[in-house]
């Protein structure tokens, strides 16, 4: 059986619908939750790299170096937040992330 | 055997990926999340988009995954309340997740291209006879796409400062140096030549 496009975005699309169930399923650990994104970011990447190579065009595996970028920031900065709020509070439950509640 | 090969990649990028989500202990979570990196990576080699493939290899296991071991690792958390609410969760969780991927299979069962996709690519893949998937990517990434790479440049340094800004502190009692004093040190503040006369001593 040959493998198409189709194969590739199932594949990504059932990696996004893991990120988007690990979001809702992990109450306790945000560490968790940032992977979670990780993984729907790679999916996104997955669907860029197919298109772009089934189409026989690069700029969808330019666009992909840019989202690996945003993505490595946002995890700095992500990580860097959650450092911070387990000094201050020392817990990184997600029902303990209340305090800018209005 | 491309067959194959994509299906041994695949199956276990979702294994290891529905793993990471469920796995109890977070740091098997981030070696789980390594392990679907990799196998993505495969994925990618498979495509045609080696540079690529290793720039994931690269960035994401040599930098992002270690740097979710290392905060995994420094903050204190006790592995054993993770799973409390799990059972209210899981429903609702595994409502929304089935929600999204059937509209996600509606889609990709149900598109076409249109019949001009060939002629209007932006930048068609030159024959990989003429130039590897790398050159092809570095012949235009620094020429067509300069501005967004220097502006991709732009974002980590401002992420690279504002995690720094976040997580450095100021402990007190801690004996620290201070470079400025340092630099701004004369020898004439420091070393006082005396005439000592022989026999006299100081």
């Amino acid at each position: 059986m040959d493998v198409g496009l189709t194969h590739y975005l199932t594949v990504a699309a059932i990696l996004f619908t893991l990120g988007v169930f690990g979001v809702f399923l992990n109450r306790k650990n945000v560490i968790i939750i940032l992977m979670s994104i990780e993984l729907m970011l790679l999916a996104v990447n997955i669907n860029f790299v197919a298109f772009s190579a089934f189409l026989q065009d690069l700029v969808g595996q330019i666009f992909v170096m840019f989202v690996l970028t945003v993505a490595a920031a946002e995890a700095a900065i992500g990580l860097a937040i959650l450092v911070v709020f387990f000094r201050n509070r020392g817990s990184i439950e997600v029902e303990d992330i209340n305090t800018m509640k209005g | 055997m491309t067959a194959f090969i994509f299906y041994m990649f695949a199956s276990f990028a979702i294994i290891t990926g529905a793993l990471v989500v469920t796995a109890r202990n977070p740091v098997h979570a981030v070696l789980f999340l390594i392990l679907t990196f990799f196998n993505v990576a495969g994925l990618f080699v498979l495509l045609g988009a080696e540079f690529l493939a290793m720039l994931m290899v690269i960035v994401y296991v040599g930098a992002v995954a270690v740097l979710f071991l290392f905060v995994v690792m420094m903050l204190d958390i006790h592995a054993t309340t993770f799973r409390e609410g799990f059972q209210k969760i899981l429903p609702v969780g595994s409502a929304v997740a089935l929600t999204l991927f059937a509209e996600l299979a509606f889609v990709f069962g149900s598109w076409w291209y249109a019949p001009e996709t060939k002629s209007i690519r932006a930048l068609p893949t030159p024959s990989v006879s003429e130039l590897t998937n790398t050159e092809a990517i570095g012949v235009v990434l620094y020429t067509d796409y300069v501005f967004l790479f220097q502006m991709a440049a732009i974002v980590l340094l401002v992420g690279m400062i504002g995690s720094i800004m976040l997580t450095m502190r100021k402990r007190p009692g801690v004996k620290r140096q201070k470079p400025a004093d340092q630099v701004a040190r004369r020898v004439e503040d420091c070393i006082e030549i005396k005439k000592v006369v022989t026999g006299k001593g100081v």
